[in-house]
C-alpha cells in the first residue's frame, strides 16, 4: 500500500530519516529501520573532522525544535573507514555530503559514493559560503554545485536537500534540476532564535540556528507544493511532518517521500510506525489503493 | 505539548568536597529517581550531563570534579550565580535488597541518592588519594570499605579486589546485586566478575551527549542510545554491548579507543 518508488531507489515505505537525526553510526540506521523507517540519511558529512558547537546545540518547545549543532561529523574519511559500506543494511541508506568549495563536494561523494549508498544527497543549505554567498541562497552555485556531484557519483542518483531561508525556492529548485539533480530534497530548517528571559541570553549556543518541529510543516508544504509546479523530478517532502496526517498533505502537495526529523523528539524513534499505520487507516478510510492517486491532488 | 526548555535558577550553597570536587546546590523541587541527570547549562559557556548528586524535598544538588573547560568553570560558581537545567534526563537503577555499591572516582556522585535509598548496602568506594574521598560524612553510619591508589586511607588497592573478596565469600547470599559507577575499565571488570559469580550488575554508563533527548546519536554504544536506553544498563544488556569498556565516540562522532576519550577532556 505504502509502497515508494523514489528515482530507482525501493522503499517499503515513504518515509525516510532525516539528516542530521541520530544517523551516525550504522546501528543507528538498522535502529531507525527496525522502528519502520523506509529509508535514512546519514547526518552530513565533510572533507573534514568538525566537532561542531557547544551546548545548548538543541532543544524543543510547545511546536518548536531548534538546533544549531554546526555540523559536527567525524569527516568522510573516518566514515569510510568505519562504516565499509552501506548497501549492506536492511533498509536503503542516503549518503547526505558537503563540502566548503565546489571541489570538495566532488571530492566527498566520491569518496561516499564508493560506500555504495542508495542515493547521496547534497547537503546545499549548509551555511559556509564561497564567494560570499552561500550555495543555497544561489541558482548558479547551486547548479554548480550539483554539476559537480554528479561527475563523481556515477548511477547513484543524488538529491539536493533545500534551504527555506531563501528570496525564491522554485529558481533554486530548477538550477538543481538543469544540473542533473535526480530528486530535491526540501526543506531545511527556518533561521530561528529563542532568549532565556532568565538568563537573558539566547539559549543555543550558537545564538542563531535553524528551527524544526510541528511549526515548521506549513512552510515546508509551500515550499514542496512551489517545487512541485516548478519541476519534475520526485521530491523528498520534510519539514514537520509528525503524525501521518501531516504526510498525506505532503504528498498531496507533491511529494514523493516522506522526510521525518524532529518528530522523532515529539513522538519517540517509532514514530515511522505510527505515521505507517495512520497513513494506511487514512487511505482505507479514503478508499485509496496507492499513493500515485492523490500525489500532487493539491494543484488541480 | 513536550518541552525541553531550560530552568534558570540561581545556586542556593555551594560545598567544597574533596580535592577539586563541588558540589552546588539549586531550590527545585523535583521527584528524581536515582540514576537520573540533567544538562547543567552556565550561559555562554556550554551544556553537561550531571547526576543529580542529592536530592531531597526542597533542593537538587550536583557535584563535578574539575578535569576540562567546562568542570573548571564550574568549580568557580558561587552562589547566586545563574545555571540552566535541562531535564531530569535518562532511566534509573532498580532498588532492590542484598545490593552492593561499587563507586569509583566521581563515579560516587551518580550512585549517591541510589545509597540514600538502599536498605543496608555494602559499599565499595575507592578513589586515587585520601584528598579525592567525598561524601564520608554522609556514609557515616554506612558499611563502607574505602579504597585508594597509594593507600592514604583504607585499603591500597582497586574496589574490583575488594569486590572480588566479598562475591568469594558470599555463600550466605548477602549479595544478590552490584550497583556500580565509576571509570569504565573498573566497570568493565565489576560486570566480569558479576558474570563469574552469576550476581545481577547494574551501571551507569557516560558518554559525550549533545542533545540529551535521544535526537544527536553522540552517546550511542552499539544501538544503545545512552541518554535515553540508559545511562543505567543491566548486565544482559552490557553484555551484548561490544563496545562498553572498548570504545566511545568524542565530539565529531567519531569512534575511538576508551582511553583516548578520556584523554581528550571533553
Amino acid at each position: 500500500m505504502l509502497r515508494t518508488n523514489i528515482c530507482g531507489v525501493e522503499l517499503r515505505n515513504p518515509t525516510v530519516l532525516a539528516s542530521g537525526i541520530l544517523g551516525v553510526t550504522k546501528d543507528c540506521v538498522e535502529r531507525v529501520g527496525r522502528a519502520g523507517a523506509g529509508a535514512a540519511t546519514l547526518k552530513s558529512l565533510c572533507h573534514e573532522e568538525r566537532i561542531g558547537n557547544k551546548n545548548p546545540t538543541m532543544f524543543g518547545q510547545d511546536d518548536v525544535f531548534l538546533n544549531a549543532v554546526g555540523l559536527p561529523g567525524q569527516g568522510i574519511d573516518n566514515a569510510v573507514k568505519e562504516f565499509k559500506r552501506l548497501d549492506d543494511l536492511k533498509i536503503p541508506v542516503i549518503g547526505s555530503i558537503y563540502g566548503y568549495k565546489i571541489e570538495q563536494f566532488g571530492q566527498v561523494a566520491k569518496k561516499m559514493a564508493r560506500l555504495k549508498p542508495a542515493m547521496i544527497e547534497i547537503d546545499i543549505s549548509c551555511p559556509h559560503m564561497e564567494y560570499g554567498k552561500p550555495y543555497h541562497a544561489d541558482p548558479e552555485l547551486t547548479a554548480k554545485v550539483t554539476k559537480e556531484v554528479k561527475k563523481n557519483t556515477g548511477k547513484i542518483p543524488v538529491t539536493a536537500k533545500l534551504s527555506p531561508n531563501v528570496h525564491d525556492i522554485k529558481e533554486i529548485a530548477h538550477a538543481a534540476e538543469r544540473a542533473g539533480a535526480d530528486a530535491i530534497t526540501a526543506i531545511n530548517t527556518v533561521t530561528a532564535m529563542v532568549i532565556d528571559i532568565d538568563a537573558r541570553k539566547p539559549i543555543l549556543a550558537n545564538k542563531i540556528g535553524g528551527m524544526s518541529g510541528p511549526a515548521l510543516k506549513p512552510i515546508a508544504v509551500r515550499c514542496v507544493y512551489d517545487i512541485y509546479e516548478t519541476v519534475k523530478i520526485p521530491i523528498i517532502g520534510t519539514g514537520g511532518v509528525t503524525y501521518g496526517k501531516d504526510a498525506i498533505e505532503m504528498i498531496m502537495a507533491g511529494a514523493t517521500g516522506i522526510g521525518i526529523g524532529s518528530g522523532i523528539y515529539y513522538r519517540g524513534m517509532d514514530i515511522f510506525k505510527k505515521v505507517c499505520k495512520e497513513m494506511e487507516s487514512w487511505m482505507r478510510k479514503n478508499k485509496i489503493k496507492n499513493l500515485d492517486e492523490i500525489r500532487g491532488c493539491a494543484h488541480k | 505539548m513536550k518541552s525541553d526548555m531550560p530552568k534558570v535558577l540561581p545556586i542556593s550553597e555551594v560545598i567544597r568536597e574533596g580535592k577539586d570536587q563541588k558540589t552546588i546546590f539549586v531550590k527545585h523541587k523535583e521527584n528524581i529517581k536515582p540514576g537520573q541527570f540533567y544538562m547543567i547549562w552556565i550561559p555562554g559557556i556550554d551544556s553537561k550531563p550531571y547526576a543529580v548528586s542529592y536530592c531531597n524535598k526542597t533542593e537538587l544538588g550536583f557535584t563535578s570534579i574539575a578535569i576540562g573547560k567546562f568542570s573548571n568553570t564550574f568549580d568557580k560558581l558561587k552562589v547566586n550565580d545563574k545555571i540552566g537545567l535541562f531535564g531530569p534526563y535518562g532511566n534509573s537503577f532498580s532498588i532492590k535488597s542484598n545490593a552492593c555499591v561499587v563507586a569509583g572516582g566521581i563515579g560516587i556522585s551518580s550512585v549517591s541518592t541510589l545509597i540514600d535509598k538502599l536498605k543496608n548496602p555494602t559499599i565499595i568506594y575507592g578513589a586515587r588519594t585520601k584528598d579525592y574521598l567525598i561524601y564520608l560524612k554522609r556514609c557515616k553510619n554506612k558499611k563502607i570499605i574505602l579504597t585508594t591508589d597509594d593507600g592514604s586511607h583504607g585499603r591500597k588497592g582497586f574496589t574490583t579486589e575488594v569486590l572480588k573478596e566479598l562475591l568469594k565469600n558470599n555463600e550466605k547470599n548477602k549479595i544478590s546485586i552490584v550497583y556500580t559507577c565509576g571509570p569504565e575499565i573498573m566497570m568493565k571488570k565489576v560486570l566480569e566478575l558479576c558474570n563469574k559469580f552469576n550476581i545481577e550488575c547494574e551501571a551507569s554508563l557516560e558518554r559525550y551527549m549533545s542533545c540529551a533527548f535521544g535526537i544527536c546519536g553522540k552517546c550511542m554504544i552499539n544501538d544503545k542510545i545512552v541518554c535515553i536506553d540508559g545511562p543505567v544498563f543491566n548486565l544482559k544488556q552490557l553484555n551484548k554491548m561490544t563496545e562498553f569498556g572498548k570504545f566511545a565516540r568524542i565530539k565529531s562522532c567519531k569512534k575511538v579507543t576508551i582511553e583516548e576519550y578520556h584523554s581528550t577532556h571533553l
